[in-house]
């Protein structure tokens, strides 16, 4: 099975080992991971700014990079929801484009929906041990009906527990530019995110998105957590983290 | 109401700073959304009945004229009057000059949202009209110096109790009370012998009948019945065109999801069916009837990309688990509707020109878009509003240059490359042996908040070639 990996924009600059992680998870699937060089961002931020015509060029540009392969993965809700959800309308006046659209957004998946939909995974390919709380975000969440899927990847390590925390399907406040034009009414909305972490107890959230994961690291950070990790699902999925602290070990330092 | 949403980001600094607000705020979203929730699972099939309403509030607005058309004949048949008004302006006429010919003194209102977008009550008190919010939540507003209502459901959501018992001790002139039915007796004392002395009574409508030419009210304080049934010689209802369903089959529909999705209650305390005016042998009903139908840019909406957005019932369920009201309450959105529904419709209604933050400021996590009983796409509406503002260069220069940088790299991998390898070292830099930024030039709205995590070395395309791993050129 030929797989296209998208690495997405922000993993490719901020996170590379996020990209390794996913790798990892698929070539332990069975997969041969292809990676297209020319690739660069889903269109996304066009799309959201109103720009539907750098979108429009960017689609059809991922669709030239990715149409030959037998399914494209993509370890991130928002950019997976774009090439699903959001392509298909764009095209909405080309019937021969949107065939072909339409095709490569049947067989473009977000990572836990492909490992777990698609593939079937039995087995994780690495070790994670400790307690974790998971963030669902949003458009994985409601664009594409992510949230079982990342849940039963975890439960196949038994040495990942699950805490759940309160308000998980709510957004972190991250929302593209929005973070920038209003960060203040931003950092308002992930503070109360925060607050649901740090109740869990976990020591670790797990989430499935880059721009979540900035949001809430930043947020961290700059009020002085600098314990609690924030790891993407295929780093913790691959193993390719280190294990979680343990949560005692956590709250002293806090 | 004059439009405030030119204010946007001033006022929502100041909510946000305001910690009695935040905290009746969260305390609000939290009883709000539990309760949504319990009473949509009494359904038995709620994503069933979601849909049929859609269809058939779908089918009304396909053909609105014949519906209106034939509302008016039904209405008028039952010997109310219906009058048409292009603008909020228009429409405060017509109700100021009905008041003039039935020579009215005061007029008790029941709570009405359109009411607001014609500024009623200034116009009937420039005319000499005395006007009395009898809607709870509309009497403080009121008697708090005329304050605009927050919520379109719980107008005065954004205060406390203790915020209420200081404005009825002050305003009352009544030893201070805590207790609330024992304030809620207060008012009514207060609004008794309003009721009592009412020429006139203005209500709104959730929806028109075309059927029957009646108007249904779904309120749960029993203040309607007493503007339109009780003592007034006069009715009149204002609502929006857009009100209108085919028959009382379609109304079945609606109260199912209307209360469930407002208040969480599976029906409104009181939900009255009211057509035309007293006939003779009837005991009660106004002398005479009014309807003032409001197109106010409705009919601008239709057939075009927005038409979604008149399915909407006014529930308030989008606002209510919006992740920025939930932070920033009704009044920093600047008009009559606050929310995701009045980020749309503000800037249909008012112009694009005078709202550039409605569209913007959302973060599209979409729970808007779940949780209306109507499925209106509210995040692709916010998105094509945002592509207006875009097509008319109506965003700063400065986002516009760095959307151009973007979209110019982006489409062109030879540049991009280089870019994101020079981009990560920058940033890889700039964060030190801490990982992390603190201040991003050009970047202060993240990082007067937040650090920006940097990143953890070159770039995954450089990892990969170097590991001589398959690539697809192309």
């Amino acid at each position: 099975m030929r797989v296209g990996l998208f690495i997405t924009c922000l993993v490719d600059v901020m996170r590379p080992e996020i990209a390794e992680a996913t790798v990892r998870l698929l070539e332990s699937a069975g997969c041969a991971v292809e990676v297209p060089m020319a690739q660069t961002c889903c269109g996304q931020p066009g799309y959201n700014s109103g720009d539907t015509a750098a979108a429009s060029d960017l689609a059809r540009k991922f669709l030239m990079e990715f149409e030959g392969f037998d399914y494209v993965v993509v370890p991130s809700g928002s950019c997976g929801g774009m090439v699903r959800q959001h392509y298909p309308a764009l095209f909405a006046d080309d019937p021969d484009l949107r065939t072909r659209i339409d095709a490569l957004a049947q067989k473009t998946f977000e990572l836990t929906a492909f490992l777990h939909d698609v593939i079937g995974l039995a087995a994780l390919p690495g070790n994670f041990a400790g307690e974790v709380t998971y963030h669902d975000s949003c458009s994985g969440l409601r664009e594409l009906g992510v949230q079982a899927q990342p849940r039963a990847l975890l439960a196949l390590n038994p040495s990942i527990r699950l805490t759940e925390m309160k308000e998980a399907r709510a957004c972190c406040g991250f929302g593209g530019t929005f973070a920038i034009k209003y960060g203040d009414i931003s950092s308002a909305i992930v503070d109360e995110k925060i607050g649901h972490i740090h109740a869990s107890g976990a020591p670790c959230v797990v989430l499935g998105d880059l721009g979540c994961m900035l949001n809430i690291e930043g947020r961290l950070r700059r009020t002085g957590d600098n314990t609690t990790r924030v790891l993407h699902i295929a780093q913790v999925l691959a193993g390719t983290a280190a294990d979680a602290p343990l949560p005692s070990a956590t709250q002293e330092a806090r | 109401m004059q439009v405030q949403s030119m204010h946007f980001k001033a006022r929502s600094g100041q909510k946000l700073a305001d910690v009695r607000l935040q905290q009746n705020l969260k305390v609000l979203s939290q009883r709000w959304t539990v309760g949504r929730t319990n009473a949509i699972a009494e359904l038995d099939d709620f994503e069933a009945t979601r849909d049929e309403a859609v269809e058939r509030r779908n089918r009304a607005l396909a053909n609105l004229d014949v519906w209106l058309e034939r509302f008016e004949a039904q209405a008028t048949a039952r010997g109310a009057t219906v009058l048409w008004a292009e603008t909020p302006e228009d429409a405060s006429k017509l109700v100021v000059e009905i008041a003039r010919r039935h020579e009215v003194a005061k007029v008790t209102k029941s709570k009405s949202m359109v009411s607001e977008e014609m500024a009623l009550n200034r116009h009937l008190e420039a005319a000499g009209v005395k006007v009395v919010e009898t809607d709870l939540g509309e009497y403080i507003l009121q008697i708090n110096d005329n304050e605009p209502p927050s919520h379109i459901v719980a107008p005065v959501v954004h205060k406390s109790k203790d915020e209420v018992s200081d404005l009825f001790a002050r305003v009352h002139k009544r030893p201070r009370l805590t207790d609330i039915p024992q304030m809620t007796r207060e008012a009514r004392e207060f609004l008794r012998p309003q009721f009592l002395s009412s020429d006139m009574g203005v209500s709104g409508g959730n929806f028109l009948i075309a059927e029957t030419g009646s108007v249904a009210v779904f309120t749960n304080e029993g203040n309607e019945g007493m503007c339109t049934v009780l003592p007034p010689k006069v009715h009149v209802v204002v609502t929006g065109i857009e009100k209108v369903i085919p028959a009382l089959e379609d109304l079945a529909t609606m109260a199912r999801l209307l209360p469930r999705s407002a208040t969480g209650q599976s029906i409104s305390n009181y939900f009255s069916i009211l057509t035309g005016p007293r006939a003779p042998g009837e005991q009660d009903g106004p002398e005479h009837m009014y309807f003032v139908l409001v197109d106010g840019g409705r009919s601008g909406l239709l057939g075009g990309e927005f038409q979604d957005m008149l399915r909407c019932i006014r529930c308030g369920a989008c606002m209510n688990h919006c992740p920025v009201y939930q932070k920033i309450g009704g009044h920093t959105y600047g008009w009559v509707y606050p929310g995701p529904m009045g980020s749309v419709l503000t800037p249909s209604y008012v112009g694009l020109e005078k709202t550039l933050d409605l569209p913007q400021a959302a973060t599209l996590c979409g729970e808007c878009h779940v949780v209306c009983p109507m499925k209106i796409p509210l995040p692709d509406l916010l998105r094509k509003l945002r592509e207006r503002q875009f097509e008319r260069g109506l965003r700063p220069w400065r986002e516009r240059l760095g959307m151009a940088a973007w979209a110019f790299a982006a489409r062109r991998p030879a540049i991009y490359r280089p870019l994101a390898r020079i981009g990560a070292r920058v940033l890889g830099w700039m964060g030190g042996d801490a990982h992390r930024i603190s201040s991003l030039p050009g970047g202060s709205g993240w990082s007067l908040y937040r650090d920006m995590p940097s990143p953890s070395g070159p770039t995954f395309k450089e990892r990969w070639a170097k590991q001589g791993r398959r690539t697809t050129p192309r």
